[in-house]
């Protein structure tokens, strides 16, 4: 499930300016996470996971954009919040996934493209996963 | 007595089997469900960055028309709507920058703290009617009918706005007591049914179906009891493709309890919209003689 990621060498500025960013948008410290992995255990999606959810903290704190950003991790989270009821930190690691979503979505670069979706599903989904996966997975 | 209601965008379309007998029921019960005027979708899901006001400014102009209604209360149906607004609200409650800011750009001549308090159907009948005198209204008990209670999310998570104990929820179990059911437990009862997802990936969410649905059989459930409509597309899609699949796989009969509240109060299926649900659950429901309609209920007294 947790391969290991290579890491790609940046400048100690641009990573200490990668993990304010994601402090702002998640409104906590990422160093209040003390890495016990409770999040990856409790989560229904890590097994679809390339990265744990453990470790998207970690590599957050590190600043290593790179990593996180082409992993598919951020976008296979559904934001179920079963990580956030039962962190032992009361840390909100789905801040964390939304921050990272956020910074490639806002780069105009989108997950999914309605016109991509086949008709047919298109049809056939109701409103309700429209709207929400539009709004998660889409600038 | 007539309480404000936010139906959401699903409910007028593919969940009319949520909403046609929650409104039947509740109208039988002494309650009205008015609907807010010029209501707007929600936005489904809630936003979790703290710099992204413009997604808060949907949920909160719904609140803003309950309260210019004179209403202080508002009642939803929908798991997602109840999520989203609820939480829009507990943000205008305790940010005041946030509030003074989402304030300042909505347009709708005054301005909201968070005065509306936003309830769930199960809240109302649990804590301003009571499972005893729910109880009392029931003409057709729902006598030898095992139903698994499955809440998914979006009413347990996060904790600020869960309608009940996050970990061992009884709210849907107790209210399916109340109608003579017997509730069956399972370990995934709280387990996401992957959500969104099926927008971007699809074919993952028979493996997040299964587990659930396998389960709840296991521990002896005939039928799955909902508040979600996601919940109802994502399991009821993936049941159909994992008995393609595999052979032997059953189909679990996926019904909301708001059927389920019609049906013990003795309205029948004409107010359920079986057409829409999903794993058949007319032929249970049929063999277990609840199909049919008894006489009327009387309301609550002092209620209307």
């Amino acid at each position: 499930m947790t391969n290991r990621v290579p890491v790609t060498v940046s400048s100690r500025k641009s990573r200490r300016e990668f993990t304010k960013k994601v402090d702002e948008l998640i409104g906590q410290n990422l160093e209040s996470c003390y890495q016990c992995g409770l999040c990856t255990g409790v989560c229904p999606a890590a097994a679809y996971m390339d990265i744990s959810p453990r470790r998207v903290i970690e590599l957050a704190r590190l600043g290593l954009e790179e990593e996180i950003a082409g992993s598919r991790t951020v976008w296979t989270c559904a934001s179920c919040l079963a990580c956030t009821v039962n962190c032992p930190r009361g840390f909100d690691l789905s801040k964390v996934m939304e921050a990272i979503r956020l910074l490639t979505l806002r780069e105009n670069i989108d997950r999914v493209r309605p016109e991509d979706i086949p008709p047919e599903e298109r049809w056939d989904l109701p409103q309700i996963a429209m709207v929400s996966g539009l709004r998660k997975l889409t600038g | 007595m007539g309480l404000a209601y936010y139906p959401g965008c699903t409910l007028k379309t593919r969940a009319r089997n949520l909403e046609g007998p929650a409104v039947a029921s509740m109208e039988a019960l002494g309650f009205e469900l008015d609907e807010v005027p010029r209501w707007n979708c929600c936005g489904a899901v809630y936003s979790l960055a703290e710099d992204d006001l413009i997604h808060q400014v949907a949920p909160v102009r719904n609140l803003i028309r309950v309260k210019k209604q004179g209403k202080t209360e508002l009642v939803t149906l929908c798991a997602f709507c109840l999520n989203t607004l609820k939480r829009a609200n507990l943000l205008m409650k305790e940010d005041p920058a946030k509030r003074n800011t989402l304030n300042d750009f909505i347009d709708e001549g005054i301005d909201y703290g968070g005065e509306v308090k936003v309830v769930h159907l199960l809240e109302v009948l649990r804590d301003e009617i009571g499972w005893e005198v729910l109880a009392q209204k029931v003409k057709l008990p729902l006598t030898g009918l095992k139903a698994a209670p499955y809440y998914g999310c979006t009413l347990l998570r996060p904790r600020d706005v869960a309608i009940d104990d996050v970990e061992n929820p009884t709210i849907v179990g107790d209210f399916l007591r109340a109608l003579g059911a017997s509730p069956v437990d399972f370990p995934e009862t709280t387990t996401c049914c992957g959500s969104y997802q099926v927008v971007s990936a699809p074919g993952d969410i028979p493996e997040y179906a299964r587990p659930i649905l396998s389960s709840a059989l296991r521990h002896g459930a005939e039928a799955l009891v909902l508040t979600c409509p996601l919940c109802d597309y994502n399991l009821g899609r993936a049941q159909k493709e994992l008995a393609r699949r595999q052979s032997g796989f059953k189909e679990v009969p996926l019904l909301y309890f708001t059927q389920l509240l019609a049906l013990a109060l003795g309205l029948g299926p004409q107010v359920c919209h079986f057409e829409l649900n999903h794993g058949h659950p007319e032929s249970l429901l049929e063999e277990k003689g609840l199909l049919s309609r008894v006489e009327s209920v009387q309301p609550i007294g002092g209620k209307q």
